[in-house]
């Protein structure tokens, strides 16, 4: 019963902006499921093929803001082939014809076509917001339609995409009117930037608080950005060719003292480490920091840099900081929420005695005490360097972990690292997202079964020994969203042990398993509401037409999803939907 | 990392062994257990290319087989990291040269040289001045000029000093310097 008017709980359900809580909203009533989604303004779909644009407009007509995600996760590893799926342009498509008011649209991991971004530009004449993650598919001429026909544009940000770059004149059509701007990153772009639209593009944005540029922007063209943007709260650096002259350095260190509201730094390409000096005058003010690209910038550059940076909460960084680096994060940076070690040295040519160790995650897990998230890439790992991080950190909600090497394992006791993950296990009962590495049986999965309770996604790679492993995790982990393995000795007899279990997750990636064939067959027979996808980049799309034999034929991948809307049409060859 | 494993099963057996030996000349296990602490202990900001050499025997394993997809990192991060490499060692290195004094820079390829007296009769050329004799302890004499680079770690070195391959993969700008400067880098003047 509703003691109150529609209006009065639309405006309550107003308050309520998690996708989630609104989702349990609309469960309570017929009536709170109307209002509800009459009312949502924002919807997030974390995989595009589980519904359809139609079903999405028709339910949510009031839609202002979509987040939509295409290729699964392993898709960032090359896992996945380029032509899988994941399109955007049915989408645009839809909500364009249905006159949906977009103005916001983030997408991350799909392929977006010029043509889309040109539909896009034209279709929703409020559109304020295009934010693109790990996306493929499209040049410079579709970002010069966003620029040329969004009149309300306010934001822009590509990260980390692949985009070809016609070296083209997109920052010109920008319309001279087009003052609104508060975020622009353009990043991920190779090529050449016309730095004098840059320039005036930035001058008359009063409200520009994001800018993030390419590469191709020199030193002194950043020195005069910034001069006439010192409201900046946010900013990525290019590359620097060489070390500045005195002049140019002076001048840079003159404008970026003005930038006294600047928060965030990243890029840093090719920087020589003097030019990461000239940021010395506002490093107490930062709170976000990305170092991850600077590979020119030694260890201990970084370090000098970094101890001035007490109230940092966000750090992504290369391993060439080493351990003792990181002692230094660990005693200066006192509110460190989220770390980042990326590897410096990808295909282990060099013996890298800089790169980090277990030494240096213990370090930050003893002085940070409010870190939560972390991501650490490292060569070695001891089970006792986990039992002391678990106890040291109960707080972590994201924690991954990867050892470079498969298999490795605790160094000092050439053990399993099972009793390490599952002593952060055990100890971090809010734990949401978890990757899993070196030497690990079964044992490990026992753990996490038991202990990770909140856990909602899970990566694995060349762990366990058989298929009581992943049904630890299938029957444990009540919250499990999103499960993805890879070259582990789990088969049919897991995957199929309880196929109700995929209802209440989003997807399931299996690849260089155990699992066969027949397998997947039988599980796409029993889960009609599932799509099972095995993808096999050797052979053509015959897999239904194969003899009995066949089906004993190990999967190379496997991706499996729930939906509503049954098998999609756009699948190329080298995927088979059973 | 088995290596090690093993030994430590067997460090105990050792110690109850008889030897002819002096105390603390065991080869073997000992050996590895110290070259594991002096890994660890290296691990500084700073790479110490001779350490290196130790630590082969211990952490060199057969090279590995690229894993599909391992480790886990973004192909565009892996590409921009890569893009980095590959510049400095594709065609060609072609680095500034300032000269002190001179009202524009120029630049050179440092590929196209073989070796130190190359490079020198070349800016000696290009620049019109004339660079003196090297020595190993004095540095360069009979000239004011004398030439110095930038080298990776962002300081000044002396040009010659160095092998010229570890030369030529470490310098990032030259520099010809002139005068009273050059006095502090040993030119004997």
């Amino acid at each position: 019963m509703n003691y109150f008017p529609d209006e009065v709980i639309e405006h309550i359900f107003d308050f309520i902006a998690s996708h989630k809580d609104r989702n349990s909203i609309s469960l309570v009533s017929k009536s709170w499921h109307k209002i509800e989604r009459c009312s949502r303004k924002k919807v997030f779909i974390g995989n595009c093929y589980a519904i359809n644009p139609e079903r999405l407009i028709e339910r949510f007509p009031s839609l202002r803001s979509l987040t939509l995600k295409g290729k699964p996760h392993f898709a960032d590893f090359n896992l996945v082939p380029h032509e899988w799926g994941g399109f955007v342009h049915p989408w645009i498509d839809a909500l364009a014809k249905a006159r949906v008011g977009l103005e916001e649209l983030r997408l991350k991991r799909m392929v977006v076509s010029d043509e889309s971004l040109e539909l896009l530009s034209r279709s929703f004449a409020s559109f304020k917001s295009l934010v693109l993650v790990s996306c493929e598919g499209f040049t410079t001429d579709g970002l010069a339609s966003i620029a040329a026909n969004c009149r309300h544009l306010r934001e822009l940000d590509l990260q980390e995409n692949e985009i070809e770059d016609h070296r083209g004149q997109w920052l010109n059509c920008f319309p001279e009117t087009s003052t609104a701007l508060t975020s622009l990153n353009f990043s991920c772009l190779k090529g050449e930037t016309n730095l004098a639209a840059l320039e005036r593009l930035v001058a008359r944005s009063p409200n520009l608080e994001s800018l993030k540029v390419n590469r191709a922007v020199p030193l002194d063209a950043l020195t005069r950005l910034m001069s006439c943007a010192p409201q900046l709260v946010d900013l990525g650096v290019g590359s620097y060719e060489n070390e500045p002259d005195q002049e140019s350095f002076v001048k840079l260190m003159d404008a970026i003292k003005k930038c006294t509201e600047l928060r965030s730094l990243s890029g840093f390409s090719e920087v020589a480490p003097l030019c990461l000096t000239a940021f010395y005058p506002i490093c107490e003010n930062l709170t976000s920091l990305n170092l991850s690209y600077a590979a020119e910038i030694q260890g201990n550059h970084l370090v000098r840099f970094i101890q001035f940076c007490k109230r940092l909460q966000r750090l992504w960084i290369l391993d060439s900081i080493g351990d003792k680096g990181l002692e230094v994060v660990a005693s200066t940076c006192k509110e460190l929420q989220e770390l980042r070690v990326f590897p410096s040295d990808l295909h282990d040519e060099e013996d890298n005695d800089t790169a980090v160790t277990e030494i240096g995650l213990v370090a930050i897990s003893a002085g940070c005490p409010k870190l939560h998230s972390i991501l650490y890439f490292c060569k070695q790992m001891t089970n006792a360097a986990l039992i002391t991080v678990a106890k040291n950190c109960p707080n972590f909600i994201r924690f991954r972990l990867c050892i470079l090497e498969p298999n490795k394992p605790d160094h000092t006791t050439s053990q399993s690292l099972d009793e390490g993950f599952g002593a952060i296990v055990q100890a971090c009962k809010g734990l949401r997202r978890l990757s899993v590495s070196g030497l690990l049986t079964d044992k490990v999965f026992l753990y996490i079964g038991m202990y990770a309770e909140q856990l909602e996604m899970l990566s694995i790679a060349f762990a366990g020994d058989t298929d009581k492993g992943m049904l630890y995790v299938l029957n444990g982990c009540k919250k499990m969203r999103k499960l993805e393995i890879r070259d582990s000795p789990f088969g049919n007899a897991a995957l199929l042990a309880d196929v109700d279990k995929y209802r209440t997750m989003r997807s399931l990636w299996m690849s260089s398993c155990e699992v066969t064939l027949g397998g997947c067959k039988r599980l796409a027979r029993n889960a009609p509401w599932l799509n099972v996808e095995i993808i096999n980049e050797n052979e053509n799309n015959d897999l239904m037409e194969r003899n009995e034999e066949d089906e004993r034929e190990k999967v190379d991948r496997l991706y499996l999803y729930r939906t509503v809307v049954g098998a999609r049409k756009d699948a190329p060859p080298c995927v088979t939907i059973l | 990392m088995e290596n090690v494993g093993v030994c430590d099963e067997f460090v105990n057996l050792k110690a109850t062994e008889l030897r002819l030996g002096l105390p603390g000349t065991e080869d073997g296990c000992e050996e590895e257990k110290q070259k594991v602490s002096c890994i660890k202990s290296n691990k500084r900001a700073l790479p110490e290319p001779e350490k290196n050499n130790e630590s082969k025997t211990e952490t060199a394993s057969p090279p590995k087989a690229q894993i599909v997809g391992w480790p886990p990192v973004r192909s565009y991060r892996k590409n921009n990291i890569q893009t980095k490499k590959n510049e400095s060692e594709g065609q060609g290195m072609y680095v500034k040269v300032s000269m002190d004094g001179a009202p524009y820079l120029r630049k050179i390829d440092l590929t196209v040289y073989k070796q130190y007296p190359e490079l020198m009769k070349s800016l000696e050329n290009m620049f019109k001045f004339s660079v003196g004799e090297y020595f190993e302890r004095e540095g360069y004499k009979g000239s004011e000029f004398v030439p110095t680079y930038e080298d990776k770690d962002g300081d000044w070195m002396l040009v010659g000093d160095v092998p010229w391959e570890m030369f030529v993969s470490s310098c990032k700008r030259l520099r010809i310097m002139k005068g009273s400067e050059v006095k502090g880098l040993g030119c004997g003047v």
